[in-house]
């Protein structure tokens, strides 16, 4: 009977860094979702989305070397989707002093037509914090989602977006509060019917 | 227990709208009363997310418990934060195409892992050039110094004599010259280009 035993993400990059570049598929398929949602944080299209992750694990790959190994390696891969984000949104001649700004998130496309059909129509939940989340600033979106689906401690994401951990637990709290206005504003009603059903 | 909060939802915590300034988070306050009645609901918002989030001392997890139990006001909050909370940790991940990982191990067959940027930046190097510089400024302090005529005077200070030929410069003709004048421009303009960014990026971190 043959064990199947995961590698730790350590013993992975230190197998790949020996030569085993066929193991770094692992990690890819381990973080793939968490960077691509992350990604989503700051733009709209998914095409970008898609591309900019692949980006974003080939300079991982690349500077693989670098990796210390003090904190996770997940902590070590959010910083690279951050940067290259904020390189994506200066290529796209945005606004970067303040991603903390809804209205750099809605130059790019904009987030608010059409969506509330469709949200209504699909009646899901998920699809409707997604949304909503998707109206969030950047800062917002990504600190939401680090937090939540990244499982980053406070002081992982201050590391991450460069921030003290207080700073951070603030940003948290008022992300949350602003989410609660999103979803207020725009699935109030289909909130309450699902809740109803 | 299933509750309807979302009909709560449009009666917004009067004082929280669009008022980024009161989410001040201040860590040091443990009262279990919440004394400040102008703005009562940021410490108490604070205090239930640290709740929810498992943060905080057992001991403050026990007070706001409860609170929670004993104070509708904090109880019909907490039901809201949690919901808010919930909202969040029931929402999904994105899923990118199924090519992901292909298209990606595609790519990094072309390339080769880096070398750690500490193989071949030589931290010896960068403290011998520091050490030049160092030794070169001390030796022209010294050289400068040793110019001076130490003697003595009446006090019992030591005054250094050097006659530098200070009154016979003539500054006008300095700040006359169109080099000058530009260069000083210049440098004004960097300074305030660069305390703009200084300002600029301490406004976002307090954001």
């Amino acid at each position: 009977m043959v064990t199947y035993i995961e590698l730790t993400d350590t013993e992975i990059i230190k197998r790949v860094l020996q030569g085993e570049q066929a193991l770094f598929a692992q990690l890819v398929q381990r973080y793939q979702q968490y960077v691509f949602t992350l990604v989503g944080r700051f733009t709209a299209s998914r095409e970008d989305a898609e591309e900019i992750s692949q980006d974003i694990f080939v300079k991982a790959y690349r500077s693989l070397a670098d990796f210390r190994g003090e904190a996770k390696f997940s902590t070590w891969l959010y910083t690279v989707v951050r940067t290259s984000c904020i390189t994506f949104l200066r290529k796209k001649k945005l606004d970067t002093t303040s991603l903390d700004n809804e209205r750099t998130f809605l130059q790019l496309e904009s987030k608010e037509s059409g969506f509330k059909a469709n949200m209504i129509e699909q009646k899901s939940r998920h699809a409707m914090v997604n949304a909503a989340i998707q109206l969030l600033s950047p800062d917002d979106s990504q600190v939401l989602t680090l937090f939540y689906k990244g499982e980053q401690t406070l002081e992982e994401i201050g590391r991450i977006m460069g921030l003290d951990p207080n700073t951070v637990k603030v940003k948290l709290h008022r992300a949350r509060n602003r989410l609660k206005e999103k979803m207020e504003k725009h699935f109030s009603y289909a909130v309450q019917e699902l809740h109803e059903d | 227990m299933r509750y309807r909060n979302y009909t709560r939802i449009n009666h917004l915590t009067p004082g929280l709208q669009n008022e980024p300034e009161f989410y001040t988070f201040n860590a040091n306050r443990m009262n279990t009363e919440d004394t400040n009645h102008d703005t009562p609901h940021i410490t108490m918002e604070d205090r239930l997310w640290d709740y929810i989030d498992g943060l905080g001392s057992p001991a403050e997890q026990s007070a706001i418990e409860a609170l929670i139990a004993a104070n509708q006001e904090w109880l019909r909050k907490y039901r809201e934060l949690l919901d808010v909370h919930q909202l969040m940790t029931s929402s999904e991940l994105d899923t990118p195409p199924m090519r992901f990982t292909k298209n990606v191990m595609e790519e990094i067959a072309r390339h080769h892992v880096a070398p750690a940027t500490k193989n071949y930046i030589n931290k010896n190097i960068i403290r011998s050039i520091g050490a030049f510089f160092l030794s070169l400024i001390a030796g022209l302090l010294i050289y400068c110094l040793s110019q001076f005529k130490w003697s003595g005077s009446s006090s019992s200070r030591m005054v250094p004599s050097y006659d530098l030929g200070l009154d016979k410069f003539d500054y006008s003709k300095v700040f006359s010259s169109l080099p000058v004048i530009l260069f000083m421009l210049i440098s004004v303009i960097l300074g305030l280009v660069l305390l703009d960014l200084y300002l600029q990026r301490k406004k976002q971190q307090v954001s």
